[in-house]
């Protein structure tokens, strides 16, 4: 397949079962609202390394939030619910508590119940306050700029992580630019999460390495520095490879972010440098969502 | 299909028990079978049809016309389903009622939504004392759901009570609030003396300054989030607190009773 003069590869992006929450950030405005969900989704790039991947999925205006604030939608993800409770206690305690004026909510309704407020109160020392407005519990705590307000908990939901593709441009910079198309679009989709910094990596990795105490190493075979060195997936024209991971609720959430993206990718095409668009996988034999590139662009 | 409606003959020698007479258990119910349901007054029992001229299909909805303060019990234990009542009501208006509405378009005696535990009652005219509060002896008062009203309130709204909201848009009597261990009473109009006594958590929302117990300690004036939560949560009633010009977030704090555990509040509306 091939669109724009850029090459869809015949391959898929492997992914796999992950716990799933959503929650609601508002702050006294925009602009403190988004620092504390930037500093709650920070570090959470990939489940090896930060134990879940998170990050923003938009902003929401106050009509759109519980309390009438300015707000974030954060998700985050984790591959039990034990770990996803975790992370979702230490961030917000850490992260959002913290952050001045700032007030959190359940993104998710229904479903298993993950802690939000229920522990965090105990942050108010004796002084917390909870209340049950319209058949939810809130948790009021006193706190040094005010008062923190945390919903009792938040829903978890079945999801899948690590939907991917790949693209392979004639230099750094275009490879970059066309990341940067693809982001902007994909911002849009709901239900999903693009976890990396920026939404892009620049380093992607594949399992094992030489060295017995890591688990994943670098890909060698997309290294565009390593073409005449290793068993290379590159042709001669390739100069930088960049991924974007997708993690989101749904198959369908994640099929309509990489079809957007990969379309936005596609409409630079060659003239801008970008030669081909591929997946990473494992074979199949790992994970049990198979996002086919060719099947998302027909 | 019209409403089964009950329009009480005369109004009663004796205090009626109503609490045969819910939504939930009407709705199955044949209307020969209605009639005959007893309904005990002062030390005997009598029929449904003695009292009552019943016409309309049995459903989760029923009124009852011409009602006088005689009539105790209504909505007792009611779990789901509607009752509109018009004229007054008597004492245990909504006992121990877990869902559904009652609407009263009069007053209503004492102990209206005793020791109830979800639903919605709404009041147009005034309560008797003990709104929200338990059966004498027992521990907890109202545990849920919202009352409505829209006159005045007796003594001791919200005695002991657990969870649960009570707004009102009159005046409140004398020792409103005592001994609350949760919940949220609001009150537009002005309130009586002693307020918030024995109080132990929860919160009293003034529209107007009250006199101010000794044993409650001021805590300063604030801007509270959770308010914008409570009013958005009553958006939908037909009232003043619903009314976009009632909203507001900036309260002066005063938390107390001090002499119980204290961990209650009166938040008193600023401007």
């Amino acid at each position: 397949m091939i669109i724009n003069g850029v090459t869809i590869d015949e391959t898929f992006a492997e992914a796999f079962s992950m716990k799933a929450t959503r929650i609601i950030i508002t702050a006294h405005n925009s602009k403190w609202a988004m620092i504390s969900a930037q500093a709650m989704t920070g570090m959470a790039t990939s489940v090896i390394g930060c134990g879940c991947e998170a990050g923003i999925e938009r902003t929401l205006t106050p009509f759109e939030t519980p309390d009438g604030r300015p707000g974030v939608s954060v998700m985050i993800f984790a591959t039990g619910r034990k770990a996803l409770a975790k992370q979702l206690e230490n961030r917000v305690g850490q992260c959002v508590l913290t952050s001045p004026t700032s007030a959190v909510y359940a993104g998710i309704d229904g479903g298993v119940a993950l802690p939000l407020g229920k522990n965090l109160r105990y942050f108010g020392d004796g002084y917390q306050m909870s209340k049950q407005i319209g058949g939810k519990r809130y948790w009021r705590i006193p706190v040094m700029d005010g008062e923190f307000l945390a919903e009792e908990s938040t829903g978890m939901k079945e999801a899948i992580g690590g939907g991917n593709f790949l693209i392979l441009a004639e230099s750094q910079p275009q490879a970059l630019a066309a990341c940067d198309a693809a982001i902007e679009v994909m911002e849009r989709v709901r239900n999903v999460i693009l976890p990396f910094p920026g939404g892009v990596v620049g380093s992607g990795s594949k399992v094992g390495s030489k060295y017995k105490a890591l688990g994943a190493s670098t890909n060698d075979a997309f290294c565009p520095t390593l073409k005449g060195k290793t068993n290379t997936e590159l042709g001669p024209e390739i100069e930088s490879v960049m991924e974007i991971v997708i993690d989101g609720l749904t198959e369908e959430d994640i099929s309509q972010a990489m079809r957007m993206g990969i379309e936005a990718v596609c409409n630079l095409g060659t003239g801008n440098g970008v030669r081909r668009i591929t997946a990473g996988n494992y074979g199949g034999k790992l994970g049990p969502y198979h996002f086919h590139l060719r099947e998302i662009m027909s | 299909m019209s409403i089964l409606t009950f329009t009480l003959r005369n109004r009663p020698d004796q205090r009626v028990d109503m609490s045969p007479l819910t939504g939930n258990m009407l709705q199955d119910m044949q209307i020969e079978d209605i009639r005959k349901l007893t309904l005990r007054c002062g030390k005997h029992k009598i029929e449904v049809a003695q009292l009552f001229d019943i016409y309309g299909d049995p459903g989760e909805e029923f009124i009852i016309r011409n009602s006088c303060n005689k009539l105790d019990y209504i909505g007792r234990e009611q779990k789901s389903g509607e009752i509109s009542v018009e004229g007054d009501a008597g004492a245990y208006l909504g006992m121990s009622m877990t869902g559904g509405k009652i609407t009263v378009i009069g007053s209503v005696g004492i102990f209206a939504a005793c020791e109830m535990k979800g639903g919605q009652i709404e009041i147009k005219g005034n309560t008797g004392d003990f709104l929200g509060g338990p059966l004498p002896g027992n521990q907890q008062g109202m545990k849920g759901g919202i009352v409505l009203v829209k006159g005045n309130v007796g003594q001791r709204a919200g005695d002991k009570m657990r969870r649960g909201m009570i707004l009102v848009e009159g005046n409140a009597d004398d020792y409103c609030g005592s001994r609350m261990t949760a919940g949220t009473i609001a009150v537009m109009g002005n309130t009586g003396r002693y307020l918030g006594y024995g109080m132990k958590r929860g919160t009293l929302l003034l529209w107007n300054r009250p006199d101010i117990p000794p044993t409650f300690n001021d805590c300063g004036s604030h801007t509270l989030t959770f308010l914008s939560l409570f009013f958005a949560s009553i958006r939908g009633l037909e009232s003043k607190f619903s009314d976009p010009v009632a909203v507001f977030n900036r309260v002066h704090r005063w938390g107390g009773d001090m002499s119980s555990s204290g961990r209650g509040e009166l938040l008193i509306k600023i401007g």
